[in-house]
């Protein structure tokens, strides 16, 4: 009696747990789903409410096809979006890696001081000296373009990538530098020999947070890029929304949001372990 | 081995210092990139905000007239006022969503990594890219919320959300809880996950009930977690833009300017760099006094460690 108690009670209990799960999980996926599978509606049904949120009236890939015909077209966008992301990712991969093993081998004078420096960057809103951002790329001939807003991405990366890359190669021990060092490897060999693939989980998780940064950056990318032709996509969409383009067509927006969505989700879902990772080390800083 | 050193210790300590020197070459490009793109940048905030510095044509040193015209600039406190408004509500909602979350996930069982997931997938969606989809969810013709609130008669006509300012808040409210709840409900969990477990279990033969464990146990020991989380939404929110730009325009009636919208609208729209400059000292300000907080919440309990 009181032993089918117990199972009763337990049943009910993975039943509340599972379907508290569930409806927390539908909410927190719906929007994206509801968007995803609305971009494959026509045209024509894509400006009605989504109710409900699949094609009712045949599948079509219109929403995107149009996309392509607003100012420079989606494309330009796309690429200009892919150029920043993967040039921010292998540029502060480099820079972090490099500073990462000099901070962490090296005994050099003020080495404290630039790395407290590089890491109190963290502590000043890079929205507070976005005009001067303005100015010094002026100044260098990279105003309005992809490579400034790169450089500007990259610095903002710096302070979690170096201090990822430092604790990386400060968890290597000394000793396999030691034999390296036996056998004749000089320092540049040493590096990319035998600490980088010690390191490289360190660097996948930077090359994501980098990633991630740079491909949905927007306010640094609306002020700095002036030209159309010099969009990212999310600059780009949100002119396609305020209705720049004339009338708002709600389905191309939602192929673009779709298009800038998707490549995060499959990022993130296939390198999670190393996303946790970097937030787990971001969170005991 | 002490005979080496002890032959040439001159030498060794000469070429030891000079290998270590090779460090500065690694770290130079990245301290490179910080000076050009933040030392200097700061640095002329600090100078551009003494200025008249329009976009175009000679600026002129003004002294500190940029500060003493923010005093009255109603407009701008009104931002920030906003600004601390949102950012109050907007931390509580996060953390009302978040922390039952996180208790919910917290130990390893069947589908929890499902779970985990599926409520951290929007985190990883830009807030662009998460504006952009809201403000069609929202949208009066061609959203969901005012049709289907229509469709099963809750409303008598459809409601334009984003008209007045209540809704179009809460809106917000609930677009920022959705995209971030998964990520402080992480770093709530390691805050959980660190906590001892027999810590709980000798409460429990105490006869201590989850009320009294949760307040005697769990909050004290994830007080750095919580303040870490808490700091996080707070800087997040207090730099708020792309959702009040994307969805909202600042509107209705720019009641939902804030504080960064408003500085992008004096540099950027009116061109005022100057007076925008002053305006992110003030800013500027604000969050490193935060950021001292920070510190001062996250240090390390006494007697530990």
């Amino acid at each position: 009696m009181a032993e089918a108690m117990s199972q009763n009670r337990k049943a009910g209990l993975f039943l509340a747990r599972h379907s508290t799960g569930m409806i927390a999980s539908v909410l927190f996926l719906a929007p994206i789903v509801w968007t995803v599978l609305s971009t494959f509606k026509p045209a024509q049904e894509a400006r009605q409410p989504p109710l409900p949120p699949w094609p009712t009236t045949g599948f079509s890939v219109e929403n995107y096809e149009t996309l392509n015909t607003f100012g420079d077209g989606l494309w330009v966008s796309a690429q200009n979006s892919i150029y920043v992301s993967v040039m921010t990712v292998l540029l502060s991969v480099f820079v972090s890696v490099l500073a990462g093993y000099g901070f962490s081998r090296f005994r050099f004078p003020f080495r404290d001081f630039f790395f407290v420096l590089i890491l109190s960057t963290i502590m000043i809103p890079f929205q507070s000296i976005l005009t001067p951002i303005f100015l010094v790329l002026t100044r260098l001939g990279l105003h309005n373009t992809l490579t400034g807003l790169v450089c500007v991405y990259v610095t903002l990366q710096l302070p979690f990538s170096i201090f990822m890359m430092r604790n990386a190669f400060d968890a290597v021990p000394r000793e396999i530098e030691e034999a390296a060092r036996m056998d004749g490897a000089n320092n540049v060999t040493m590096l990319v020999k035998v600490m980088l693939p010690l390191v490289w989980p360190g660097v996948v998780t930077i090359a994501l947070f980098a990633f991630l940064g740079a491909w949905n950056e927007f306010l640094a990318a609306l002020v700095l890029m002036t030209d159309q032709s010099k969009f990212t996509l999310p600059v780009m969409m949100t002119a396609l929304q305020s209705g720049r383009f004339g009338a708002i067509d709600w389905g191309a927006v939602q192929a673009g949001v779709t298009v800038m969505m998707v490549p995060c989700l499959i990022l993130f879902l296939a390198l999670q372990r190393f996303y946790i990772r970097g937030l787990m080390a971001g969170a005991v800083k | 081995m002490t005979a080496i050193t002890a032959s040439a210790p001159a030498r060794t300590r000469a070429t030891t210092s000079l290998r270590q020197w090779v460090g500065l070459l690694y770290v130079l490009p990245a301290v490179a990139f910080v000076v050009v793109f933040f030392v200097i940048p700061l640095g002329m905030t600090a100078w551009m905000s003494l200025h008249n510095w329009p976009l175009m044509g000679e600026h002129t040193f003004v002294g500190l007239d940029n500060y003493v015209a923010i005093l009255r600039d109603t407009r701008f406190w009104n931002a920030l006022k906003f600004t601390a408004y949102y950012t109050v509500i907007v931390t509580i909602a996060i953390f009302a969503v978040a922390f039952p979350l996180a208790i919910f996930i917290e130990r390893p069982r069947p589908l929890t990594n499902f779970y985990r997931t599926a409520f951290f997938m929007p985190a990883v969606v830009g807030f662009a890219s998460a504006s952009l989809l809201w403000s069609w969810l929202l949208n009066v013709d061609s959203g969901l919320f005012s049709p289907a609130a229509f469709d099963l008669g809750l409303t008598e006509k459809k409601v334009n959300l984003l008209a007045t300012f209540q809704p179009a808040f809460w809106s917000i409210i609930a677009m920022v809880v959705w995209k971030v709840a998964g990520f402080t409900m992480i770093i709530l969990m390691t805050g959980l996950q660190s906590i001892p477990q027999d810590l709980q279990e000798a409460a429990v033969i105490d006869g201590a009930g989850p009320f009294a464990r949760f307040r005697a146990i769990t909050l004290p020991l994830m007080r750095r977690t919580l303040a870490l989380a808490l700091i996080l939404s707070v800087a997040g929110s207090i730099l708020a833009f792309d959702q009040f730009y994307i969805i909202l325009r600042g509107g209705p009636r720019n009641q939902t300017l804030t504080a960064v919208y408003w500085i992008f609208n004096q540099s950027f729209v009116s061109f005022k760099l100057g007076y925008g400059a002053a305006l992110s000292m003030v800013l500027l300000v604000i969050l490193v006094a935060l950021s001292l907080i920070q510190l001062w919440l996250l240090r390390k309990p006494e007697g530990l460690d």
